[in-house]
């Protein structure tokens, strides 16, 4: 299937806010890949402590930088009516207002962490700490926003890059979760149920929702905007 | 007035990346733990160790200047 | 009275000049059973005194009398370091901030009675020293810790606490309130107490802030043990010049011992600073096994074995050629039957459970020491055990937060001197006859807690 270049701008918008919204995921998984090689204190000579975790910071700052310019474009394309608000206040939008609302929601966390972060020195290291945790939360809520929201789920190869996505964040999970066994091993099981529950829930939703026939309408794209008498299997809004 | 590192022995978690940033202070013991020499800073050390002290995730490292402290006793009284 | 004591005190009724220039001095008066109640025990000291003298500018200069008097009277703290208690005063009393006095009877060593032994016995003479003391440096509270398996020194001390809130009191008292505290080996550390009372688990803090400028609720704290308090109270009573009496120069006045192992009656006993072993294991009744050696100090402190146990005394200036300080008032005797190798291997390996692992060193070097002491022990160590001790030695010294591995360091390493051919025979053949035996010297079970005072019961 190919892509019609539009000639207006607002699809340049649009092109913007997928492609964006694809580097951010890849750059949080990137985040919370690094993010665990740091707290395992994994490191070789040419990739000490103090770069890994420089990078670590750096990624995620890369991360939000990504996140604001999908949000603006997503706001200044003018097909879908999003607002700057939508991004904070989850589910108040008109397009596909859940599936949107998630990504404020992951938004509005990610935000929490790098603020916290950014001010280390002022706040405590064990509230500091609590808050990070927040990063495993706002992951699966990007991803689950990604593939509600994202118009080119059923290409192959952004699907192939999210499930890949999926499975460095996995893993990263489980390096994170063997560590320290077997203290904290309540919190550690319900870690591991959680991954593997969501990864259940994606193999049997990702068919019949994103996937499946008439996605757009089913994630509440407003009638305006849907394709009139096309067939459900067009990805194109 | 000069300067010199101390860690905090209780929020030192053993990350290791104090040692790298300023080895002419610090080794690491076999466990992974900081051994800081308290001696006083020199010229450019001063922002590597401040450097250090940033980068560590604990806030364990200390950059303080030389002063006396007054000992009060030990034990139980 | 002489001259110099008479500003601060008067001559008090019911002891008559001249008596207490001997033994017993905190003990006098005491009971068979049970506590000496406030009249039982005002008819043995006498009075404290007047107060809070009327208006507050005299007393503020009474207070500062009393710090001056306990300088000259050269009083040490009986908490195990020994630090002039009159620095202390003076540090708290010039911190900004209201203070607050805390009274230290968590006593967390084991082989240690003295505290609470004092306090279930003598609670008035504890809370005439915190009440002498919170006046001194001006603080509004006095905390009294107990530790909390103590039952019968809690049950005393709150019933002497009911007692004098029955009298008449003029209104300026420090409040006093009391506390039960953890009975692990670190609970009774200043920070650590400082701590469990700000709502925390009983484990040590990083400093500073030291704690006599930022300790409970942030105010700067006097903590005192029980019985330096307790030697406080008969200063504010009878004056520099009695005190020194008794005692050396550098060391004056007397001292709670706690005398266990092989003797008669072991104990706690009251001796003069300087007063030789021998009279105190007469005291106790004469051993009743032969004595191989001695730990002085408590589970911190210094082994002391053989030939030099012959006129040894009991004084820090006297124990310091040994490398050893009374510390906590611990004279713990070992006998000939028992094995000090697997002694010293049972004591390493308890004070590396005592650690609170907070911090690496501790945790890692402590566990590295006593498994090695339990391969010297078994016969198994290699040859390279004496350079992994020194290496340990090196890397745990001053590494911790608290003292713990250092003083797990010092017994370890004075055990392996005192001993050095037993040692030498368990390295070469293996363990000894009497390392099957159980165990002469007493190490409790006590984990430590992570209980915080929200848990414990208030006790008023």
């Amino acid at each position: 299937m190919s892509l019609p270049l539009a000639a207006s701008g607002s699809s340049l918008y649009w092109y913007l806010t997928r492609s964006t919204g694809a580097v951010a995921l890849l750059l949080l998984t990137l985040s919370i890949a690094l993010g665990v090689v740091d707290v395992r204190r994994w490191s070789t000579p040419r990739w000490p402590r103090f770069v890994v975790d420089s990078l670590h910071r750096n990624v995620s700052l890369l991360a939000l930088c990504f996140l604001v310019l999908h949000i603006l474009t997503s706001v200044l394309d003018s097909f879908a009516p999003i607002s700057l608000v939508d991004s904070v206040v989850p589910f108040v939008g008109s397009y596909r207002p859940f599936w949107l609302g998630l990504g404020a929601v992951s938004f509005d966390l990610i935000l929490a962490v790098i603020a916290t972060s950014l001010l280390r020195q002022r706040m405590g290291y064990g509230s500091w700490r609590a808050i990070h945790w927040l990063t495993y939360a706002s992951w699966p809520i990007a991803l689950l926003h990604g593939f509600g929201t994202g118009s080119d789920v059923k290409f192959t190869w952004l699907l192939a890059l999210s499930l890949l996505c999926l499975a460095i964040v996995i893993a990263a999970v489980l390096a994170r979760i063997v560590a320290g066994w077997p203290e904290h091993r309540r919190i550690r099981g319900a870690a591991l149920g959680g991954a593997g529950a969501f990864s259940l829930f994606l193999a049997l939703w990702l068919p019949q929702g994103p996937l499946g026939s008439e996605w757009a309408r089913r994630s509440g794209t407003p009638s305006a905007l849907l394709p009139h008498g096309q067939s459900s299997s067009g990805s194109r809004r | 007035m000069s300067r010199h590192v101390r860690v905090n022995p209780i929020a030192c978690e053993a990350h290791g990346m104090c040692a790298e940033l300023l080895p002419e202070r610090i080794t690491l013991d076999e466990w992974g733990y900081p051994i800081v020499d308290e001696q006083p800073l020199h010229g450019s050390q001063v922002e590597h160790a401040i450097r250090a002290a940033r980068a560590c995730p604990t806030f364990a490292l200390l950059v303080e200047r030389d002063n006396a402290r007054a000992p009060t006793g030990g034990r139980s009284g | 009275m002489n001259a110099d004591s008479s500003t601060l005190t008067e001559v008090r009724p019911g002891r008559e000049r001249g008596e207490m220039d001997t033994l017993p001095r905190l003990l006098a008066g005491i009971r068979e059973e049970g506590a000496l109640s406030l009249d039982e025990h005002l008819a043995v000291h006498g009075s404290l005194g007047p107060v809070r003298a009327g208006r507050r500018r005299h007393a503020r200069e009474h207070a500062q009398a009393l710090i001056e008097e306990v300088e000259r009277a050269g009083l040490l703290g009986h908490g195990g370091a020994a630090f002039p208690t009159a620095r202390k005063m003076h540090a708290v009393a010039s911190a900004r901030g209201r203070a607050i006095v805390v009274a230290n009877g968590a006593e967390g060593e084991p082989a240690s009675l003295k505290d609470r032994t004092l306090l279930a016995t003598l609670p008035h003479l504890v809370l005439d020293g915190a009440v002498a003391a919170a006046e001194a440096v001006d603080a509004d509270e006095v905390i009294v810790c107990v530790c909390e398996t103590a039952r019968a020194s809690v049950d005393s001390i709150a019933r002497a606490m009911e007692e004098r809130a029955a009298r008449p009191s003029d209104g300026a008292a420090p409040r006093i309130r009391l506390t039960t505290v953890p009975g692990h080996y670190a609970a009774g550390q200043e920070s650590a107490l400082v701590n469990y009372l700000g709502g925390g688990p009983a484990k040590p803090l990083f400093t500073p802030p030291m704690v006599f400028e930022q300790g409970v609720r942030k105010r700067p704290t006097l903590i005192n043990n029980v019985e330096t308090l307790a030697h406080l109270a008969l200063i504010a009573r009878h004056g520099a010049t009695w005190f020194r009496r008794l005692g050396s120069a550098s060391q004056p006045g007397s001292a709670l011992v706690t005398l266990g192992g092989p003797v008669a009656y072991p104990g706690v006993y009251e001796i003069e600073h300087g007063a030789s072993l021998t009279s105190l294991i007469d005291a106790g009744g004469g051993a009743t096994a032969r004595v191989r050696g001695a730990l002085v100090g408590g589970y911190a402190g210094t082994w002391i074995a053989g030939e030099r146990l012959r006129g040894l005394a009991l004084s820090n200036e006297h124990l310091a050629p040994h490398g050893a300080t009374l510390g906590a008032g611990v004279v713990l005797l070992l006998s000939e039957e028992a094995c000090p190798v697997a002694e010293s291997a049972r004591v390493a390996r308890w004070l590396a459970g005592q650690s609170t692992r907070q911090c690496g060193p501790c945790v890692h070097g402590l566990d590295a020491l006593a498994g090695t002491i339990e391969e010297l022990a078994a016969g198994i160590a290699g040859a390279r055990a004496s350079q992994r001790i020194d290496r340990l030695a090196s890397l745990v010294a001053r590494r911790g937060a608290c003292g713990h591995p250092d003083g797990a360091l010092n017994v370890t390493l004075s055990a392996l001197e005192a001993f050095q051919s037993e040692f030498a025979d368990h390295a070469r053949h293996g363990p000894c006859e009497s390392c099957a035996r159980p165990g002469e010297l007493p190490l409790p079970v006590r984990p430590v807690s992570d209980e915080t005072q929200r848990h414990a019961e208030p006790r008023r």
